[in-house]
């Protein structure tokens, strides 16, 4: 598998990046006067987040690798996004979802960064950059990550069409979402999304309740169903969210959900219990249902996933030293460690091929490209994940990463959304 | 202090030590008074009247803006969600009082009247008390591994062969909702009854009872109305706490089942701050408006 995807994404900055790239990045790295370079061991910087990546294993790392400090916070989507705009002075670090940056940026609360102060940007995953995987992918509805990915100018608060020098932020983390299910209980192969509202899983069926994510996969199940057809499911109509919802409405009075879940350790005891066996899961919620001995399949599913994506961006406030500081530490984010880290939890590094030398080529084969597992998987903590010889569900990077429906997103009604989202759970 | 010597100063009587000792006799209760006016006032009347000046407030698109526009109380008792909320919340409310109030009568009773001895009256009454030791969530999320459906309780029905599939009614649900807030509130029942029930002079069931009256009659005439400011201030407290509660509705419901609370909490997580305002202060009309209604039912203060 090759994950050389420089081609495209040099194509696309055409001469702005020939421009600036790795050589002007580095160059303002560790082109400081010396005296900064020093300081920057002293810096502390405040990083807070939705906590799929807010690691202390990451801070403690970072603490020797480049003598920053990290104080990392974890909070849930709707905090994250109320604090970095409410509180725009208590981080320095946002490490945020793109659709929260979608809500968050035009807010004036980050500044822009420079792509040619980061390293390793014209290693960055396409993904983020022109929203291509491959040159033939299609992009996928919702809110895409490279469609908030760059800004006008360093001043600008509005999203550029298309890439400029002013990245909004350095992406760090996204995976592709689908249904986990209990094998042993379902008792029949789960092909697609419309499986969750089979009425032979009734009351044992579960979605979850974070209005934004919540209503892409009731989406997901909709479409399959054939019930309902959309524009963009990442930006629906009124008509659109009405008629969702009154199909979710009509399911939940009929008694097929069990629970909604609000937070991972939730919907891992929804699973483990087994009062669910069908539902809305995350990556690393299979595996922690996994590591009790259950099992637990995140079931690729024939109409595609469900995919989100982070990234850290920088507070406005930051200037000077913290600033350099947070461009390092952003920089030695990329530099690989964090990224193996990453993928062997199951997400994917938004630098792959720095990752790829952190890891050892068994893990990567079967992480990344869909291949049995040659020895014990075990996780970055160390704890077993897969015995040799596991295939990871969904297959390789490209199988499914290739294979997005749609992106978490933000949509023009999404007051109107969340109003209607909180009526089905009050129903 | 010493405003108040400044104060008296001027009037030209301060070679006049009499006048001055009364103006100090006359402010002293004010004095007195004053740390408690203190503390409510920075911690009661200022965020209350905060939650009342935002709650006419705008918001829009998470910025906050000061205003005066009563679009936050249309909307929130304009909308049918808002209405069925709070008759799903005022259900579980009166179901969980007359649940609590139940068995906190009988054990505050029991106690009272059937345990001769103040050592075990008081050693029984702590046993009561334990269970509160530990967190209010751990007590509640303890129901759910019990209620599932692969749980302790259906395990031991289906061996028993009581039923033959799961009882799903058990957990996530209203069932669940109402068994938890019971146990969770019962304490705040038996308390204030048992103390009222102390202080009943138990002359006046003898005489009762030489009057003729039966066990029932006793109750009836003598102890409950007696014990009317105890029944009174425990309905406030389980009221006032179910109408209030936003955790345990969301955890036993599996989040299917809505409460005011939730529902204030939702629109804070979406930083609505002005329509939460808004309905706090609706509910915070409701419940006033209750605990009202019960103090014009019962005096509280006649007994204590």
């Amino acid at each position: 598998m090759k994950i050389e995807s420089g081609l495209t994404r040099r194509g696309v900055l055409k001469g702005a990046a020939a421009a600036g790239g790795a050589l002007a990045g580095s160059g303002a790295i560790t082109g400081f006067p010396t005296i900064w370079a020093q300081n920057i061991k002293n810096v502390t910087l405040r990083q807070f987040g939705t906590g799929v990546s807010n690691l202390n294993a990451v801070a403690e790392k970072c603490k020797a690798d480049t003598g920053i400090t990290l104080q990392m916070t974890a909070l849930d989507s709707d905090a994250v996004t109320q604090r970095a705009i409410t509180q725009p002075n208590s981080y320095d670090i946002a490490d945020v979802e793109y659709w929260i940056c979608k809500k968050v940026f035009p807010r004036g609360v980050l500044q822009p960064m420079d792509t040619r102060k980061l390293k390793y940007f014209d290693k960055v995953v396409p993904i983020f950059i022109t929203g291509k995987l491959t040159p033939e992918s299609k992009i996928a509805q919702g809110t895409a990550p490279h469609t908030v990915s760059f800004v006008e100018s360093q001043t600008s608060t509005k999203f550029a069409k298309s890439p400029t020098q002013w990245f909004t932020m350095m992406p760090t983390i996204y995976n592709a979402d689908t249904l986990g299910i209990r094998p042993d209980l379902v008792g029949r192969p789960i092909t697609s999304w419309r499986d969750l509202a089979d009425p032979a899983f009734k009351g044992k069926a579960s979605i979850l309740n974070i209005p934004s994510i919540g209503i892409m996969d009731a989406a997901m199940v909709c479409e399959s169903l054939g019930k309902i057809k959309y524009g963009d499911k990442g930006n629906m109509t009124r008509a659109e969210i009405d008629q969702t919802m009154a199909l979710m409405t009509d399911l939940k009075k009929q008694g097929q959900f069990r629970a909604f879940w609000k937070t991972f350790d939730e919907s891992v005891n929804l699973m483990v219990s087994g009062e669910v066996v069908i539902q809305s899961m995350w990556s690393p919620a299979v595996a922690a249902v996994r590591s009790k001995g259950i099992a637990c399949t995140y079931q690729p599913l024939k109409e595609g996933y469900r995919a989100w994506g982070g990234g850290l961006g920088l507070a406005k406030h930051l200037k000077g030293l913290e600033l350099e500081a947070a461009y390092e530490y952003i920089n030695w984010y990329t530099s690989g460690w964090v990224g193996a880290y990453l993928n062997r939890q199951g997400y994917y590094s938004a630098v792959l091929e720095t990752a790829q030398k952190y890891m050892e080529p068994y893990e990567w084969a079967f992480w990344m490209e869909g291949k049995p597992a040659a020895k014990d998987i075990m996780s970055p903590e160390g704890k077993l994940m897969e015995k040799a010889g596991a295939i990871r569900d969904g297959g390789s990077f490209y199988d499914r990463m290739g294979h997005i429906a749609c992106w978490n997103s933000v949509m023009d009604q999404d007051k109107y959304m969340v109003e209607k989202w909180n009526e089905f759970i009050a129903a | 202090m010493s405003t108040t010597t400044i104060a008296a100063a001027p009037v030209g009587a301060a070679d006049m030590p009499g006048a001055r000792r009364r103006r100090w006799a006359s402010a002293l209760p004010y004095l007195q008074a004053l740390p408690l006016w203190l503390v409510l006032g920075v911690f009661l009347l200022i965020p209350i009247a905060t939650i009342v000046a935002v709650s006419f407030w705008d918001d829009q698109e998470y910025a906050l803006v000061p205003t005066f526009i009563l679009d936050n109380y249309r909307d929130a008792l304009g909308s049918h969600v808002t209405w069925s909320t709070y008759v799903s919340t005022l259900r579980y409310a009166a179901i969980v009082w007359a649940a609590t109030l139940g068995i906190g009568f009988t054990v505050a009773y029991f106690l009272s009247f059937h345990v001769r001895s103040t050592l075990w009256q008081m050693v029984l009454f702590q046993l009561c008390a334990i269970p509160f030791l530990t967190s209010n969530v751990i007590r509640m999320i303890s129901w759910i591994p019990f209620l599932g459906r692969n749980g302790l309780l259906n395990r031991s029905l289906m061996a028993v062969g009581i039923t033959d599939h799961p009882l799903e009614f058990l957990l996530f649900s209203p069932f669940a909702v109402v068994l938890a807030f019971v146990h969770l509130y019962t304490l705040f029942m038996v308390v204030p009854i048992f103390n009222t029930m102390m202080r009943i002079d138990r002359a006046l069931v003898e005489a009762a009872r030489d009057a003729g009256a039966g066990p029932v009659a006793v109750l009836r005439h003598v102890i409950v109305p007696l014990s009317l400011p105890g029944i009174a201030i425990g309905t406030i407290f389980v009221v006032t706490l179910v109408m209030g509660d936003f955790v345990t509705v969301q955890m036993m419901s599996g989040g299917q089942s809505a409460s005011v609370g939730l529902m204030m909490k939702n629109q804070i997580s979406l930083l609505q701050y002005p329509s939460a305002a808004a309905q706090a202060v609706v509910l915070l009309i409701t419940v006033l408006l209750m605990v009202w209604a019960i103090l014009r039912v019962v005096d509280i203060r006649k007994e204590l």
